[in-house]
């Protein structure tokens, strides 16, 4: 007998297929019939499957234990860790043509597809959702599994979650390529493709809620607990923030019910938060867990994790109006915003800390294991970016940062070495588990890779400091009859050089990632075909 | 408008910061009560639970 669950899918897609063939049959609108062209496509393939997998098994029911174990399902898991490896490689190159593209303008070959203003949201939504998004989604269903010790509930679900998740991303990142947005930055997706993540979303939350119901362990591991917050603050920013009513169901185009400053408030809370729970709260999540296993011993102090869990998600929820000064913001607001992201200081550090001091008595291990040092070493990202953060959301530093490269320093200093480096580090422990591996293919090319993209995000990040204030200082300067003493092209040619610098940086960035990809999959078709437990001597030793 | 304003800010700089102030030291309070040692020494080890 066919369950309801599967069921229950089946007659959704079939539904959902339809739907968009109507769509796509019907609109004038290209993109539309493009996007609703695959969604029927994989809707329709998906039923396919689901009923091929029923009668594949026979309708057998899945065993939740296996000889007294958890039978793991681990099948979404792998699948979102590779989508991640994927998705990395594709966003850091895109970063890599546009940085190129602002050194050298040629390069946007005067196509609408290759357009800075279309590739750049493509590599913000490529390494921020697709990357980072897809490793979050399957290290939360792997820990949430093991931490509860019980298998993730459904057959369907978890698999309609991840690939469902997978398609968001492909009708976003084409849908920019092919001029489809709605212009809010990190929410780039028009109504369509807001309102498919908005159901793959629910689902996701239901099935880490259900995990944690099934639960074996009665206590919540604090990693679950960053998770849950990242997963319910997302559900709800992203709804908020994409409250839209579209032109037709035939158009791609929308407005939002917004407007003016609320609009702009509405946009930086979400903005803000996308940072504080997507990029922090879900990859402290990933520290929580992975930072621990690999040293092979618990968190330094778990009732400073309770605390840094509170602390960090009632804080948070508030800085967003400082991305808002010297606009049409009341000054209270923003005002009110910096003050948050100062006190912020206190639960970024705790955490920070706590991640760090996890290694009190096994610094050594650094020494040998690359993948730990790469994890050691995003934590220090993370208190050098969440320092710098509250610095520039004052007032007086901002009117001198904003508009200008220094942020995009300080958010490379975030996202590359801080979820850069813990995602690296989560998928170098999770890949040879998942697959039943001893351990990586090379620990040499870890090592490779950890020190080019070091190299790269060092680069990135010095030279994004000094043409921003350089820029910013340009900006403001005034010869002595009091009129503006540079005119905006001379800035950008005085910033040319530090662009180059910027590419390479990335482009080094781009090698590391290569390497791994390379060693992950190795790891993954040869096994234990170089067991390096520790570098030999020589070889490329580390900083000591 | 400007007195809605004040109203709401009195609110909040009074009972926001009370209402904060004390969940603040109810998570302090949980985290730091003795008799939970135990129990969080405990949770620290799941992550290695089945090794």
């Amino acid at each position: 007998m066919i369950s309801l669950e599967e069921g229950g899918f089946a007659i959704f897609l079939v539904l959902l297929a339809f739907a968009c063939l109507i769509v796509a049959g019907k609109t004038f609108d290209q993109v539309m019939a493009f996007h609703a062209g695959i969604g029927a496509l994989v809707a329709a393939v998906s039923v396919f499957v689901i009923f091929k997998k029923y009668f594949d098994d026979g309708g057998e029911p899945i065993p939740q234990e296996i000889g007294g174990k958890p039978n793991y399902n681990f099948g979404p898991v792998k699948f979102g860790s590779v989508a991640a490896m994927f998705w990395g490689l594709a966003g850091f190159t895109v970063g890599l043509v546009i940085a190129l593209q602002l050194a050298f303008p040629a390069l946007n070959f005067d196509l609408p597809w290759t357009n800075f203003g279309r590739l750049r949201p493509l590599h913000t939504s490529a390494v921020i959702f697709a990357f980072g998004g897809n490793v979050l989604l399957a290290t939360s269903m792997y820990v949430v599994q093991r931490t509860s010790r019980a298998r993730m509930p459904g057959k369907i679900l978890p698999w309609f979650v991840i690939v469902g998740y997978n398609v968001f991303i492909v009708i976003a990142g084409t849908g920019y390529l092919l001029g489809a947005t709605q212009s809010k930055e990190y929410a780039e997706p028009e109504w369509y493709a807001d309102l498919w993540l908005t159901i793959v979303w629910v689902c996701y939350l239901l099935l880490f809620l259900g995990t944690l119901w099934k639960r074996k362990e009665p206590h919540i591991y604090v990693a679950n607990w960053f998770y849950l917050a990242f997963i319910v603050t997302i559900a709800m920013l992203h709804i908020v923030n994409n409250l839209t009513i579209p032109v037709s169901v035939y158009s791609t185009k929308s407005y939002i019910v917004w407007s003016g400053v609320q609009d702009a408030m509405v946009q930086w809370w979400y903005g803000h938060n996308a940072v504080g729970f997507f990029l922090t709260a879900g990859f402290l999540a990933i520290m929580y867990y992975f930072i621990p296993k690999r040293a092979d011993r618990p968190v330094y102090s778990y009732r400073l994790s309770i605390v840094h869990f509170w602390a960090l998600i009632f804080i948070y929820i508030w800085a967003g109006p400082h991305h808002l000064h010297y606009t049409a913001l009341p000054q209270w607001a923003s005002t009110l915003g910096a003050t948050f992201s100062i006190i912020l200081w206190m639960p970024s550090w705790g955490g920070m800390i706590n991640g760090l001091m996890t290694l009190s008595g096994a610094w050594d291990k650094l020494r040998t294991d690359p993948v730990l040092r790469m994890m050691v070493v995003s934590v220090a990202f993370y208190g050098m970016s969440t320092f710098e953060g509250p610095l520039m959301s004052l007032r007086s530093v901002n009117s001198l940062s904003h508009y200008t490269d220094w942020t995009i320093g300080h958010v490379h200093s975030g996202a590359l070495g801080w979820v850069g480096y813990i995602s690296f580090g989560a998928l170098y422990c999770l890949i040879p588990w998942l697959w039943n591996r001893k351990g990586l293919y090379s620990l040499k090319l870890v090592n490779w890779h950890f020190w080019l993209s070091t190299l790269g995000i060092v680069l990135y990040i010095t030279s994004m400091w000094v043409s921003g204030i350089m820029q910013g200082l340009m900006w403001r300067a005034y010869d002595q009859l009091g009129f503006l003493e540079y005119s905006f092209v001379e800035t950008v040619e005085a910033m040319h050089p530090f662009y180059i610098i910027r590419a390479l940086g990335g482009a080094l960035f781009l090698l590391g990632a290569v390497i791994m990809a390379y060693n992950l999959w190795m790891t993954v078709r040869h096994g234990e075909a170089e067991e390096a437990e520790a570098t030999p001597a020589g070889s490329l030793a580390p900083a000591e | 408008m400007n007195e809605t304003y004040t109203a709401v800010a009195a609110f909040a700089q009074t009972w926001g910061l009370i209402y904060f102030m004390i969940l603040f030291g109810v998570v302090l309070a949980y985290a730091l009560w003795p008799k939970n040692r135990k129990k969080f020494d405990d949770a620290a080890k799941i992550p290695f639970r089945e090794d």
